[in-house]
């Protein structure tokens, strides 16, 4: 890499050719207030408090933006650089609702951070203030644009990470906005309610909608019996909202903590994923042997499901038929555990901890009721929960760890690697494998499917058979593989496509702030939950097994096809 | 086209379309006051138009004029040609100017027989 | 087949057009048939001449004679005087403002006298959708010149030499900007043309291109020729049709003769032009955002670097200029950059079009010599303030540019000159202003445009200038505050010193610009609140004149009892209790109340 040599604040250092002086400023361990800049989307130089000062421009520059080069002597702590950040920041502000006591962001929010972090202590400017309808319409996501500092971060992400597209700015001078083509609400619009754009907003314009009044209603009712599951991808994130280190492995902890809050059953979505690993893989191998539709493409990412039901519904035959383990879960919670706790069904409530804005768009989808009630009732993300927790005032880094209530708590280290890129095409290659050859598998690990290149195919042995997989996570790396498909040049047989950056980890409800370096880790913790594991497999479930036995007979059977199959239409909107 | 001669040929024939909005040339001026239209200076000046035509000539801008004072001697007729002496022709008929512009305007032969004045600025 | 001895030229400019030139030509049509002249007197549409405010205009040759405000009714008479019998229509001849002289001869009006029509040479002289008028004046000749005679890096040489800075407002080095295109490497570069022309009262740019548009496409190919580029862009504002349409004239039969196309003049080089109709905001005429919108995106501008120079048109190194710009550059290939540079100044070299509007005799479009004075454009040119009132102040450079008093009326203008006083050149709109104007009010209104037009990506223009406005209106609507004064000259150079692209570092300038010279009339709204000009109607008062008989409805209308006097006595308004609701206004049979 070719390297310049620039001076920042009088220190000398080498930064490549390529770099922004932001980059470069960041390199010599100095720090620089940004809005608009994410490190994961192009920059766009509009929010303008990354200002810094360079010999020989003629006004200060956005250092999010501007190319280093050779000999440029940058300068972030000047007398014209302070008031320039202030006076950005003061008139954010005077444009802004003052709520930060009740709002969602609330001790979480860049601009708030920023805003404390220079010391401002009056808002000099008393004017007119936008005033724009709060977009609630959907089961998903608020929008608030009230508080939208027009960063446009969530354009960004939304075109460049998920190649939908739905935002852009509208209007001009103080009525400039970001909204849907036509300004309508997300749900006219073709939004995949994935929430990368929530999760990239740094403030609360765009939120997950709140469900938690609602959850703690269930507990409190002593007439309802509330029980919660939670997904992979949550364990290894939760922490993180609550003062703990990245990808720290908090299952335990977050037991606990559920028991603390009242819920009376603490289940495992864990469960569900070795149960649609049973469902999904046979049917892989009945569309393999009888010539069924290929490739089939996993179905247990809502956001990835809305978007091909938008988007690609000529292709709504590659879904796999079977329901994400949310919705799986859902089911078996009002029948089998119904029946088994002996406990009437419209008793209990059913809620679930995801790491997934989309989640609450699923389990409201009209068809979520194999039950005979909503399957699942209520959808928290692993936010929500954080909050939950903390009003509850539980010190969640003091709780000793405790286990998963049975039978819905047992899983094997198949169903937690779902919460990362690749994990279900993994542990359904684990369970495929042996039931088609019926041998063991001498490795379980199939490195080729991990990691976090957008799109990564490989060529696994099964018998006879090459059985030839691609993974992509995004849904604008899924649209790659899609405009494959359309045009015949996809000879896969099976494709795994979650909606999120680095999978469910990386969902629209997890904790804040999360980059490439925390996705990672998180990821890296989902394997090791899965290393120490002492069931890989699950086939091997023994909860599972005994739910086959007792209760549903076999994979596909006459049961599984009414609770744990669905269909999927064609969703016109925007 | 394709080469700056066709361009520069271009540029003659369309210049010579426009030469009357240009200072200079050959003028030729027909007294239209009330007398001398009375006494067929319409018809004259149609003549003219035609002769130019006829001959194709370029560079000759036909103007009017009102009354001079001469009114006896009308239709009046002034030929400049640049550089030289204003000459007015009287009594002129729609016959004689096939003569005017021949001797006089095309080859600059002064039609002695018509003169009534001569003016040098 | 008769000779043609007559030509009538007809305006058909947006300004004529919209005042009648059509229904005149039509008349005009008419009325030579029936005379029967219709076969000796030609009629020539041609395009503005910048002297709309006395539409429709009419030029008959080969006298030169020069009507003014010809209407249907007129035309009669113009044909049994002037083309029948050769007398010319004194009435319909334009008078001069002051010395009210009529003047028949185009070229002896003040208006004219002491401008130097180069660019605008031919406007209102050639009928600009045949393109024969154009090669009759000498067109395309420098393109020949260029491509068969001279390398394009001579060409870059060639205007580099010439000084030519850009019209857009920047006033960059055209050269230089050329040179950087032609050095960028790129399988494809592009021209484009900023036609956007967004400057409020600005029109220079839409009279180049309805009256004389091959002279812009020639310069293009020129630019296309040096740089390296075969396709070029034309972003037209979409309220400017007939440009459009005489572009599209142009082009296609620029096309026709090989002028445009494959291998012209045999010389190799390839060259097509296309337009893009604007997408009607202001900031679209700043060039990153005119090239996201030519590209289908919304018109936003975008950080630079990369300059279009590396990275324009989807990323394709791109030179972009003005039409003006365009204009000038067949001009200094043809007579060489020596002669170009002996015209203006120093540093400003050729001439300038202004755009002449506001409260002066003579509005219009004035091409004068760069280096010339405010005073010799507003007086000798513009004919002096309307009313024969005091001259208090002109706007130069349109929202992004300043004000000027008096005592600067003899500065020269050019680039750096205006630079220095806190103006600058922009475009080159003119708005002129006498006493009666207020310099708070037209600092408003001038931010109010930038805050509308604002495209709304960054803090700085977004907010601030909305804030400033606030500010402003307060202080016009006499609720000024100590220290409104100080807070808006923060912001602005935190503004300009902050802004993403030009439109909001340049929006402060008019406020900083009147603070600078008119600071005196912030203040006396901020602490005495009055409106030294007497034009903000919140901050003006009622008083009752000598013309007062002493009748006492006034009285008796006030609610506020603010009106003392005896009957038959001169009444008298106290301005403390006065609310200025109007009502004596209305009430008093001798008009002896006033405003102000
Ligand atoms: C807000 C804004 C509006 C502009 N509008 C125009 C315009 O209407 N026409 C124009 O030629 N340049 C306009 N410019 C300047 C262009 O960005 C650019 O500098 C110019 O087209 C370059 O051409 P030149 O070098 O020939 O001046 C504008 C700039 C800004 C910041
Ligand atoms: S978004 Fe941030 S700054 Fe705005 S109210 Fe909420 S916490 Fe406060
Ligand atoms: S939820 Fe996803 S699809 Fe919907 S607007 Fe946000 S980023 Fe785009
Ligand atoms: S909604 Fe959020 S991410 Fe989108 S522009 Fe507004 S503040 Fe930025
Ligand atoms: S990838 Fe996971 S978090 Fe993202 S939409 Fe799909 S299920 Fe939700
Ligand atoms: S300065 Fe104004 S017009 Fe320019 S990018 Fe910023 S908001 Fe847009
Ligand atoms: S303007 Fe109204 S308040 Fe003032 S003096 Fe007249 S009537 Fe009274
Ligand atoms: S962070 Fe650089 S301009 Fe917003």
């Amino acid at each position: 890499m070719e390297m310049v040599n620039v001076t920042i604040d009088g220190q000398q250092l080498e930064v490549p050719k390529t770099a922004t002086v932001l980059e470069a400023v960041q390199r010599a361990g100095i720090k620089i207030p940004t809005l608009c800049y994410h490190p994961e989307l192009r920059p766009e130089g509009a929010c303008r408090v990354c200002m810094v000062e360079v010999e020989g421009a003629r006004s200060l520059v956005a250092s999010c933006v501007y190319p280093v080069s050779d000999g440029i002597v940058v300068r972030t702590n000047t007398a014209a650089v302070r008031e320039a950040r202030r006076m950005v920041v003061e008139l954010l502000l005077a444009n802004h609702p003052p709520d930060c006591f009740t709002c969602a962001r609330n001790l979480n929010c860049e601009l708030q951070t920023i805003a404390a972090d220079l010391g401002l202590r009056k808002v000099r400017f008393e004017g007119e203030r936008k005033s724009i309808p709060i977009d609630a319409n959907n089961p998903s996501l608020v929008r608030d644009q009230e508080k939208c500092i027009l960063c446009g971060r969530c354009i960004r992400a939304c075109s460049e990470r998920q190649g939908v597209n739905v935002y852009s700015f509208v209007h001009r001078g103080f009525n400039t906005n970001v909204a849907p083509a036509f300004e309508t609400g997300l749900d006219e619009a073709p939004c995949t309610f994935c929430g990368q754009c929530a999760a990239v907003c740094p403030t609360a314009a765009i939120v997950e909608k709140d469900d938690t009044a609602a959850v703690w209603r269930a507990i409190s009712d002593p007439t309802k019996h509330v029980v919660v599951q939670t997904a992979p991808a949550v364990r290894v994130a939760l922490g993180e909202a609550l003062g703990m280190g990245p990808g720290s492995i908090v299952t335990g902890k977050m037991v606990a903590a559920l028991r603390d809050l009242g819920f009376d059953r603490v289940f495992d979505t864990d469960f569900s994923a070795d149960l649609t690993i049973m469902e999904e893989g046979h049917e892989f191998i009945g569309r393999l042997s009888n010539g069924g539709k290929l490739p089939m493409i996993t179905s247990c990412s809502p956001g990835w499901v809305n978007f091909i039901e938008i988007m690609y519904p000529d292709l709504l035959d590659h879904l796999s038929t079977a329901k994400s383990p949310q919705q799986m879960f859902g089911a078996l919670v009002k029948t089998y555990y119904a029946e088994k706790s002996g406990i009437n069904p419209k008793d209990i409530v059913s809620v679930s901890v995801m790491p997934c804005t989309a989640k609450k768009a699923e389990a409201a989808r009209e068809e979520m009721n194999s039950s005979g009630y909503q399957d699942v009732d209520y959808v928290l993300t692993t936010r929500e929960l954080a909050r939950m927790i903390k009003a509850a005032g539980i010190d969640f880094s003091k709780l000793a760890a405790e286990q998963f209530d049975a039978p819905l708590g047992i899983s094997t280290g198949a169903a937690v690697i779902f919460g990362a890129t690749g994990g279900v095409m993994e542990a359904a290659l684990r369970t495929v494998a042996e039931v088609v050859t019926g041998k063991e598998l001498e490795s379980l690990d199939f490195h080729a499917v991990r990691g976090l290149t957008g799109v990564r195919e490989a060529e696994v042995p099964v018998g006879d058979l090459k059985v030839k997989v691609a993974v992509a996570h995004t849904l604008a790396n899924a649209r790659k593989l899609l405009d494959r498909i359309r045009n015949g040049q996809a000879d896969y047989h099976f494709i795994e496509i979650m909606a999120c950056p680095g999978g469910c980890i990386g969902g629209g409800g997890q904790p804040y702030s999360t980059s490439c370096d925390i996705r990672q880790k998180r990821i890296d913790s989902i394997y090791e939950c899965d290393q120490c594991s002492s069931l890989r497999k699950s086939h091997e479930n023994p909860a599972i097994k005994e739910l086959y036995e007792t209760w549903l007979g076999k994979p596909l059977g006459e049961k599984s096809h009414h609770l744990l199959h669905t269909h999927y239409h064609q969703q016109k909107r925007g | 086209m394709k080469t700056i001669e066709d361009l520069k040929r271009m540029r003659e024939q369309f210049q010579a379309e426009n030469s009357l909005r240009q200072a200079g040339g050959i003028q030729v001026i027909v007294g239209m006051g009330t007398c001398g239209i009375a006494a067929g200076a319409r018809e004259v000046m149609t003549s003219i138009l035609d002769e130019i035509a006829k001959r194709k000539l370029q560079n000759v801008i036909v103007r009017q004029t009102g009354c001079i004072g001469m009114c006896e001697q009308e239709v009046l007729v002034d030929v400049v040609r640049p550089g030289e002496p204003r000459i007015t022709y009287g009594k002129v008929t729609a016959d004689d100017v096939s003569q005017i512009i021949g001797e006089h305007v095309v080859n600059g032969r002064i039609v002695e027989k018509l003169v009534v004045g001569k003016i040098t600025d | 087949m008769q000779h043609i001895r007559a030509h009538v030229l007809i305006c058909a400019g947006t300004g004529c057009t919209a005042s009648g030139a059509k229904r005149v030509e039509a008349a005009l049509q008419e009325e030579l048939a029936k005379k029967g002249l219709d076969k000796e007197i030609k009629i020539v549409e041609t395009g503005c001449h910048g002297f709309c405010e006395a539409g429709p205009l009419v030029i008959v040759y080969p006298e030169g004679t020069f009507y003014v405000r010809v209407q249907e009714e007129d035309v009669p008479e113009l044909v049994e005087s002037h083309l029948y019998k050769g007398r010319i229509v004194e009435r319909l001849l334009y008078k001069e403002p002051v010395t009210h002289e009529s003047v028949p001869n185009y070229n002896d009006l003040s208006f004219y006298k002491k401008q130097q029509r180069m660019v605008l040479a031919n406007c209102g002289h050639i009928n600009p959708e045949v393109i024969g008028d154009y090669i009759a004046s000498g067109g395309y000749e420098a393109l020949a010149k260029a491509l068969t005679g001279m390398s394009p890096t001579e060409v870059v040489a060639e205007v580099k030499k010439s000084g030519l800075r850009g019209r857009g407002g920047g006033g960059f080095p055209t050269g230089m900007k050329w040179g950087f295109t032609q050095n960028a490497v790129g399988d494809k570069k592009y021209v484009v043309c900023n036609a956007d022309e967004g400057d409020p009262g600005a029109f220079m740019d839409r009279s180049v291109l309805e009256g004389d548009p091959h002279r812009v496409i020639e310069g293009m190919a020129i630019c296309g020729y040096a740089i390296g580029a075969d396709e070029g862009y034309l972003y037209v504002r979409a309220e400017y049709p007939l440009a459009i349409k005489r572009l599209r004239i142009a082009i296609d039969q620029a096309e026709e003769m090989g002028l445009l196309g494959e291998n012209i003049f045999g010389s190799g080089f390839n060259f097509r032009l296309k337009i893009k109709e604007g997408a009607g905001a202001f900031v679209c005429g700043e060039e990153t955002a005119l090239l996201a919108s030519i590209e289908g995106k919304r018109g936003m501008p975008r950080p630079r670097p990369p300059f279009p120079a590396i990275s324009g048109l989807w990323g394709k190194p791109t030179n972009i200029n003005n039409v003006e710009t365009f204009a000038n550059i067949p001009q200094i290939i043809n007579k060489g950059s020596a002669w170009y540079a002996s015209i203006g100044t120093e540093k400003s070299k050729g001439t300038k079009v202004f755009a002449l509007t506001g409260r002066i005799n003579h509005t219009g479009l004035a091409e004068v010599p760069m280096g010339i004075s405010m005073r010799e454009i507003i007086f000798d040119i513009g004919g002096g303030i309307i009313g024969g009132k005091k001259f208090k102040a002109v706007q130069i450079g349109g929202p992004s540019g300043g004000c000027l008093p008096e005592q600067l009326l003899d500065l020269p203008v050019d680039y750096d000159s205006l630079i220095q006083v806190g103006a600058m050149m922009g475009s080159g709109g003119l708005v002129v202003m006498d006493e009666t104007t207020c310099m708070v009010d037209l600092a408003k209104f001038f931010l109010a445009f930038t805050q509308a037009e604002s495209c709304g990506k960054c803090t700085p223009c977004r907010e601030g200038t909305k804030r400033m406005l606030e500010i402003l209106n307060r202080i016009t609507e006499g609720n000024g505050k100590e220290g409104d004064i100080e807070l808006l000259e923060e912001m602005s150079r935190n503004i300009k010193n902050t802004a993403l692209c030009g439109l909001g570092q340049t929006a402060p300038n008019p406020v900083l610009s009147t603070l600078r010279y008119f600071r005196n009339e912030y203040e006396a709204h901020i602490t005495e609140k009055r409106c030294p000009a007497g034009a903000c109607s919140a901050l003006t008062g009622y008083s009752i004149t000598e013309l007062c008989k002493g009748c006492g409805l006034c009285k008796k209308s006030c609610p506020v009892e603010a009106i003392s006097g005896e009957i038959k006595g001169r009444h008298n308004i106290n301005s403390e209790a006065c609310i200025k609701c109007g009502a004596c206004i209305a009430k008093c049979p001798f008009k002896a109340i006033i405003k102000g």
